[in-house]
């Protein structure tokens, strides 16, 4: 076995002792500036994905001293990357965790990664922006809650976040307050999405090429997308703009310390529970203190409440940062029933990336609902494995059933919406008490159920999208049930009885403690939320630059 | 079953532009799986085999792929999937118990274990598994359906479809780094993708699948 193509092994840190691995060069590194555990740093940040990498990259673009851990290891995926599912699961967070509720969210490689990078480096990359009546939904839509920010004030965000990732999108986008072209143009779309548009043709209905976090022109290092399709599994060409692609090189460069195969297992808090001290962190087999001046936390809508919770002391008994009751409660996924079809023509929707064409329609269309809320649904694109096992799992299919209905791989194609789903008090995630991680740290439980509005939007899409498939001359339609994104568990609010952390993502107990990442999301609306958290993150560095220069920091 | 892609081999492609080498690694190991059992004994390990003959019937293939000695790896691995269902133990612990009842099952329904039946009352069984119907003590706590669904129906698919021979059978294209695709438009093939056979038309297609690799 060659050592270039023998994989990384998982368990010794690479960035450290000066250096980083360079994600563009095989065995490559770039020079990182690193801090001593005892030297007070400005930003501890826990959790280098969407919301992590960026937080980090901006804030030492500005001058600030910044650490970054990530559980999970620093790849560099021109040589770590197999085009293979099987051997892509290294990219999961598959710590012990238990998940319950009437509706358990399947977790693990369907919502969370491990790695510099986070989730990002095993998403679909689809970078939509909400719709901007969801920032005020209570007030302007009559459902959910206000965020306390508007649409006008994260829109600079929104274009920023957009050029650094050289988003490729339609010139026009056909939903939304008009807009400018996309950074990079539109990807040929591929025979799936081509069947989402003659559908939408012939329902009278708009559709576009979807704008993806993947480049259709070279851009930096990044050579251009040559459709492979394993983006669930990692992109070994580097044409994925991912956290790990965009956002850590920048940290490194700007001055960053990002610390791989760093596990955060408590914040540490002052004697009087005043103020954040630092975080306990596992790296190399021992337990170790980095002092900073102020801790963000951004791993994501499950380890962020959990590491609130677990950080507990007396002074802060029920977890930190949590006076409102409000950490780890109110988690949201978005729904993701699929309706699925066969069709004559040779489709092979393994090419390309996963969704290449959606609509919008039901995020911007109130009349004709019996639910409040919205969807947006795409072409999709599943590799054999993923595919065999929902046909195994969702479908209930053994035996030689299981292997016919896979003869039709190449002639298969189905829509999958984004979904949004009600938060809710009771949809919560809590600490096991008795069960414990490799680190000997308490695990979590994720507790999820639909409510009776999540279910008329989930049954509504069902049928739209039944319908798209029938106009595009599908056959033996079926469905199933499924979620994706976790958000919500530490939500931004106005009012400190009712949420974790103001618009700044600033927690309204311990004024130096941050959270960045999806946990912020009040509201979930129709869309991924990736472009939303990093336009969040990127607002999020600006308002600390000007709390500093004012000395509120 | 109509062989739809005759003559594709998938593993032509190794030495192309579609197979990077951490691609060649990984399943030049995936090939070399330890024939087991390591974790599970000679009698679980006798049940699991007959229950993957199944789930995913293979005939009298001469390379059959290895599904017990894939399952039997990641339990002596202990590779948990990251999450499990508030009703189930962990992995080992679901398989062991989930193995035993079902042999406890076809002793109660037909006074032999579950490896000696016929294809037909293997069946039966493995059907009322699915649909909740195994009440043996064996189970303990643990309901027969979410075994299925949870267990058997995510672990043996997954390490069937993960395997060069299921990907000859469907006609996917497997691994595709560096090079991926060009033509994404309908019934548009790269002379590096499997070619489907029309009726009456399998030779043009094994002429087109012997050259993928080329
Ligand atoms: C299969 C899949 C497809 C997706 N597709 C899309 C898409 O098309 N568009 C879109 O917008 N979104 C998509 N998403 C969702 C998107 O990737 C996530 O919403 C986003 O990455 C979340 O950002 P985050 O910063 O909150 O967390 P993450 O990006 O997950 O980053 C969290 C990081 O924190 C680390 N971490 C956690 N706890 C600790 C700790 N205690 N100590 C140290 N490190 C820790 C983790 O290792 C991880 O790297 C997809 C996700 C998946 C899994
Ligand atoms: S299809 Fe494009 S983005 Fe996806 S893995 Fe391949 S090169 Fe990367």
């Amino acid at each position: 076995m060659s050592t270039s193509a023998s994989p990384h092994d998982p368990v010794t840190p690479r960035a450290k002792d000066g250096r980083a691995p360079d994600v563009f060069v095989p065995d490559g590194w770039v020079p990182m500036r690193c801090h001593a555990d005892t030297e007070e740093v400005d930003f501890a940040i826990v959790g280098a994905g969407a919301g992590g990498a960026t937080l980090a990259a901006r804030l030492a673009e500005k001058g600030f001293s910044v650490v970054c851990f990530d559980a999970g290891p620093y790849w560099r995926p021109l040589e770590d990357f197999a085009s293979d599912e099987l051997a892509q699961e290294m990219l999961y967070w598959t710590d012990p965790r238990i998940t319950g509720g009437a509706d358990p969210i399947a977790l693990a490689g369907n919502n969370c990664g491990k790695g510099v990078g986070g989730s990002t480096v095993h998403f679909s990359m689809v970078s939509l922006r909400f719709r901007p009546e969801w920032f005020k939904s209570r007030s302007k839509l009559g459902y959910g809650y206000d965020w306390p920010v508007t649409y006008e004030e994260i829109a600079p965000y929104y274009d920023q976040a957009e050029r650094a990732l050289s988003i490729s999108g339609p010139v026009k986008y056909p939903w939304g307050p008009p807009r400018g072209p996309y950074p990079y143009r539109p990807h040929e779309v591929n025979a799936p999405g081509l069947i989402l548009g003659r559908a939408a043709d012939r329902m009278g209905i708009k559709w576009c090429s979807t704008p993806l976090a993947t480049v259709s022109a070279p851009h930096g290092k990044s050579p251009p997308c040559v459709y492979r399709g394993y983006c669930h599994y990692g992109c070994s060409t580097n044409a994925k703009q991912s956290a790990l692609v965009v956002w850590a090189a920048r940290a490194v460069k700007a001055g960053a310390e990002i610390r791989d195969m760093a596990m955060v297992g408590q914040v540490e808090t002052s004697a009087d529970g005043a103020r954040a001290t630092g975080v306990r962190y596992h790296r190399e087999g021992e337990w170790r203190v980095q002092k900073a001046r102020n801790v963000v936390v951004s791993g994501y809508a499950i380890e962020t409440p959990r590491l609130l919770l677990n950080s507990a002391t007396p002074k802060h008994p029920n977890g930190l940062a949590n006076s409102s009751g409000c950490v780890g409660a109110y988690l949201t996924t978005q729904s993701g029933p699929g309706v699925w079809a066969t069709f004559e023509e040779d489709i092979r929707w393994s090419k390309g990336p996963p969704n290449m064409a959606v609509t919008e329609h039901w995020n911007y269309t109130d009349e004709g609902k019996d639910f409040h809320g919205g969807y947006a649904f795409m072409s999709q694109g599943p590799l054999a494995r993923e595919w065999g096992q929902n046909l195994a799992t969702s479908r209930g299919l053994w035996g030689e059933d299981l292997q016919r209905g896979m003869a039709d791989y190449n002639h298969t194609m189905g829509f999958v919406p984004v979904g949004e789903v009600e938060p809710r008090a009771c949809n919560t995630v809590t600490l096991v008490d008795d069960e414990f991680d490799q680190y000997g740290l308490k695990i979590p439980k994720v507790t999820f159920s639909y409510s009776d509005n999540d279910k008329r939007l989930i049954e509504h899409s069902v049928k739209f999208m039944g319908h798209m498939l029938d106009a595009a001359g599908g056959r033996d339609q079926w469905r199933n049930d499924d979620t994706s994104h976790l958000l919500g568990t530490c939500r931004m609010g106005d009012d400190p009885r009712t949420s974790v952390v103001n618009a700044d993502g600033r927690s309204w107990d311990i004024p130096n403690l941050w959270v960045c990442d999806g946990s912020l999301f009040a509201t979930t609306g129709g869309v991924n939320p990736s472009l939303t958290i990093q336009a969040l993150a990127l607002r999020c560095a600006d308002r600390i630059e000007s709390l500093a220069r004012r000395g509120e920091l | 079953m109509r062989d739809r892609y005759p003559d594709y081999d998938v593993a032509d492609k190794r030495a192309t532009p579609s197979w990077n080498d951490a691609t060649r690694t990984a399943l030049d190991q995936r090939l070399a799986v330890h024939p087991g059992p390591r974790f599970l004994d000679a009698a679980a390990f006798a049940t699991l085999q007959a229950l993957c003959g199944r789930i995913l019937p293979q005939g009298e293939r001469t390379h059959p792929v290895p599904l017990a000695a894939y399952v039997d790896e990641k339990l002596w691995l202990d590779k948990r999937a990251g999450f499990r269902n508030a009703e189930l133990p962990p992995l080992r612990e679901a398989w062991q118990r989930g193995l035993a009842a079902l042999e406890a099952e076809a002793q109660r329904a037909y006074g032999r274990g579950f490896a000696a039946l016929d294809p037909a009352s293997q069946d039966a069984l493995v059907g009322r598994m699915a649909a909740g119907g195994l009440h043996d003590p064996a189970w303990g706590d643990m309901p027969c359906a979410l075994f299925f669904a949870e267990r058997v129906m995510a672990e043996i698919p997954r390490a069937y479809y993960a395997h060069p021979s299921a990907w000859n059978e469907i006609g996917f294209g497997g691994p595709a780094s560096p090079r991926g695709y060009v033509r994404l438009d309908f019934d548009k093939r790269d002379p590096w993708e499997a070619a489907e056979a029309q009726p009456g038309r399998e030779a043009e297609a094994r002429k087109a699948n012997s050259r993928v690799g080329r």
